[in-house]
């Protein structure tokens, strides 16, 4: 059983870390154009350097 | 400065909002949003940013493909007039947004809010859900007491974030001194996590620390739900009224226009309004003659005749010569707001409708608290352990929790809202669809409304083609309404415009020319010298020899007027007309649609009495409408449509925008909705048979928290399912 004391631990801190990229999306806007978004990443214009 | 500000505004648009930013950026930012229409792809996203960022003076732009729309940060002197023709040039139509009519910002806070609660309460569900399985499928003893001492550490905090619009709308109605939904829930978490909590400090074997998480997330998913769906119609509303950018044109000192916000406007002030500008203030004519369209505040479809002297609302339309006013009642003195006063009479009688939710909660809430009260009373005195009695009567709330309930009326509500949106209807209000379902008669406005306000020519025919071309030429001087149908009719007619020489347009009353030394002419009855006795909408055409010749014109009906009209009545509602236009021109329209009820010269006064009247007999009455004159009887009907083109006072009253000309789908949003109200009743009766299944086993004890969990989530995916089925 000392398995236990492992894995509900890393279960906890994994699922801890999905909660909390996804609260990080919501906060920075990552949902306010699910549409544009899509798309965008067709576009080619900033495919050789980043948008400065 | 300006690189570390925009920085901060790509992380952060809500910062900008703070007070503190605020007062630091306003002198060197001006924020504009331009609304874009035809864009629909990743190619018009480039062109659209490349194009604007182009542009001097703009710090970033960026295109928000879902509403459409580009948001321009750029120097405070900078205005949407220049940036307007750059989308244009590019090929996109652009329209002018108000800002300060979108408060997006405000609804997207409590929508963010809503979505992390909802994420919190799924992860810990998730977790302890985990967590109990094991404890079901046999874990015991030791191991038992950590997994629920888990469980509990993670419910607990959970629980006092994620339940909290529970605890606060159950807070303010308790209160107020009654129940509603929220009630029932919040005792029903309350107890079973202190009963919960108490179990597992004895090391018992049942705790519930699954079921409050589970409960706490479907019912946060169903106010979700509910909540995207009334944001994506608000914010919709809002757009419309963003379109409308309050502006005016008002006169300095030495006579130069200067472009100020109507705001800004004061009594007294001198003000231009352009041929085919709206009137911004009351006030009183002191230069210039024109004609005035009326037809949103009164009905009238006749042009009324403006000259130095007269009296103008707010609201009205200038049609052919630029006027000059001096404002006499500003903003909300004008009686475009007056109205509004109205508005708030007619509305106190619809706050006493009760949605259907609330009359099951009304039924629902008592009956739970009692029936879990007896059940630990009969417990007690059955066995004298409080324990026992405890644990008995939490499973009887958590079993019985509305947990369906709450997703009933949300889930429909969300997939016929979409399936009106689709074919262009904004619900507004929360129980609108309820209301429209309950229809049985249905008032039309006539002008704007059942007709689309543009003229239409009726007795071409009766021109020689001498005349026509005449007409024709006479007609494209000027850009009255009328003269524009007479043109597109000619024109498509084959008619060719007669050579004129000094063709001019005498402002109010029409256009002027000479004809191989005659003098021709086109416009008013008394002006040219006609004869007034009809009282159809006419212009005249005066080709210097023998009486004049009357061009008359019908209002134009709105596409799918006549289908409206024909399923509604054969849907078996009673279909009325009421306008405030003159009797003639409404009996002909009511014989051209087959109504055999209507009235005429309606007072919006009127209007209001005629729908309370309806009421009053019991009737349900949908009123659409479009005019001043009609918000009263918006605001006052059961249920009220308003179409897009409608004066902003007109939509706000009403419970649904109709986007688009199409008048058509009204009958078949009444058809939808009450398709609806019928799938949330069947979902009321699908969760109380899961109840009347369980609640037994509850009350018997029999129920432990793997009984609790497969009822909970059967019944509310049972209903989600049950509501998608309306798509």
């Amino acid at each position: 059983m000392n398995v236990l004391s492992y894995l509900i631990p890393i279960s906890l801190i994994l699922g801890g870390v999905g909660l909390i990229g996804f609260i990080y999306t919501v906060r920075s806007d990552q949902y306010d154009d699910p549409e544009g978004d899509a798309r965008r990443i067709l576009n080619d214009e900033w495919d050789d350097h980043p948008k400065p | 400065m300006t690189a570390q500000m925009r920085h901060q505004t790509a992380v952060c648009p809500g910062c900008i909002a703070a007070p503190t930013e605020a007062v630091e950026t306003a002198p060197t930012e001006a924020r504009l949003a331009i609304s874009l229409p035809t864009i629909h792809c990743q190619a018009c996203i480039a062109a659209v940013e490349r194009g604007l960022n182009a542009v001097p003076g703009v710090h970033s732009a960026r295109v928000n493909l879902t509403l459409k729309r580009a948001l321009i940060e750029a120097d405070p002197g900078m205005g949407a007039r220049d940036l307007i023709p750059v989308c244009e040039g590019l090929g996109y139509e652009a329209h002018e947004l108000d800002l300060a009519a979108l408060g997006a910002t405000a609804t997207d806070r409590a929508g963010r809010e809503l979505l992390v609660r909802l994420a919190v309460a799924g992860f810990a569900s998730m977790n302890v859900m985990l967590l109990s399985i094991s404890v079901w499928s046999g874990a015991s003893d030791a191991t038992r007491d950590m997994f629920h001492w888990i469980s509990a550490a993670i419910t607990l905090p959970a629980i006092t974030y994620a339940a909290q619009p529970f605890f606060k709308h159950a807070w303010g109605a308790l209160r107020a001194g009654r129940l509603n939904m929220d009630v029932p829930i919040v005792l029903a978490l309350l107890l079973s996590l202190i009963t919960s909590l108490w179990e597992t400090s004895l090391s018992g074997e049942h705790a519930y620390f699954d079921a409050a998480l589970t409960l706490t997330f479907f019912l946060l998913a169903g106010r979700y739900l509910d909540h995207r769906t009334r944001a994506a119609a608000r914010s919709a509303a809002e757009e419309l009224t963003a379109l409308e950018v309050p502006r005016a044109w008002r006169l300095d000192g030495q006579g130069q226009e200067i472009e100020v916000t109507v705001t800004d406007l004061a009594v007294g002030d001198l003000i231009r309004v352009r041929p085919g500008g709206r009137m911004p203030v009351d006030g009183v004519i002191v230069e210039g003659s024109s004609e005035l369209d009326r037809s949103l505040l009164t009905g009238e479809t006749l042009p009324v005749l403006a000259e130095p002297g007269a009296q103008v609302s707010a609201g009205e339309v200038n049609l052919t010569g630029p006027l000059t006013l001096r404002a006499t009642a500003v903003g909300q003195d004008t009686s475009l707001h007056r109205m509004a006063d109205l508005v708030a009479i007619a509305e106190s009688g619809r706050a006493r409708y009760t949605s259907l939710a609330d009359s099951a909660a009304k039924l629902y809430a008592p009956g739970v608290h009692i029936l879990s009260l007896l059940a630990f009373l009969g417990w007690y005195l059955f066995t004298y352990d409080v324990r026992v009695a405890l644990n008995i009567a939490a499973a009887v709330l958590i079993i019985t929790c509305p947990c369906a309930l709450g997703l009933a009326v949300p889930a429909v509500t969300t997939a016929a809202s979409g399936r009106l949106f689709r074919s262009g209807f904004l619900v507004k209000h929360a129980t609108a669809l309820e209301r429209l379902a309950e229809v049985d008669t249905v008032v039309f406005d006539k002008t704007g409304t059942l007709t689309a306000g543009t003229p239409e020519v009726v007795n071409l025919a009766d021109l020689s083609e001498a005349q026509l071309s005449v007409a024709l030429a006479l007609a494209e001087g000027s850009s009255h309404p009328l003269a524009r149908a007479l043109t597109q009719a000619a024109r498509a007619a084959g008619a060719e415009p007669a050579v004129l020489k000094d063709l001019t347009e005498v402002p109010g009353y029409g256009t002027e020319a000479t004809l191989a030394g005659t003098r021709v002419r086109l416009g008013r009855a008394a002006w040219v010298g006609g004869d007034v006795k009809g009282v159809q909408t006419a212009t005249w055409l005066d080709l210097g020899q023998g009486t004049p010749v009357a061009i008359r014109f019908v209002d134009a009906l709105r596409p799918g007027a006549e289908e409206a009209v024909t399923r509604l009545q054969e849907a078996g509602k009673r279909v009325i007309l009421i306008s405030g236009d003159t009797t003639a021109a409404v009996e002909d329209l009511a014989t051209r649609l087959g109504l055999r009820h209507w009235v005429a010269e309606a007072l919006p006064e009127h209007k209001a009495e005629r729908v309370a009247a309806l009421t009053r007999e019991g009737h349900k009455v949908l009123m659409v409408g479009d005019g001043l004159n009609d918000t009263a009887a918006l605001a006052g009907a059961h249920v009220s449509i308003s179409p897009a083109s409608a004066l902003d006072a007109a939509r706000v009253a009403s419970d649904i925008v109709l986007l688009g000309q199409d008048l058509s789908p009204i009958a078949e949003a009444c058809g939808i909705a009450e398709r609806a109200t019928r799938r949330i009743r069947q979902n009321f009766r699908i969760a109380t048979i899961y109840n009347i299944i369980a609640v037994p086993l509850a009350i018997a004890g029999l129920a432990t928290p793997l009984i609790a969990a497969l009822a909970m989530s059967s019944s509310s995916i049972t209903v989600s399912l049950n509501a998608l089925r309306l798509r």
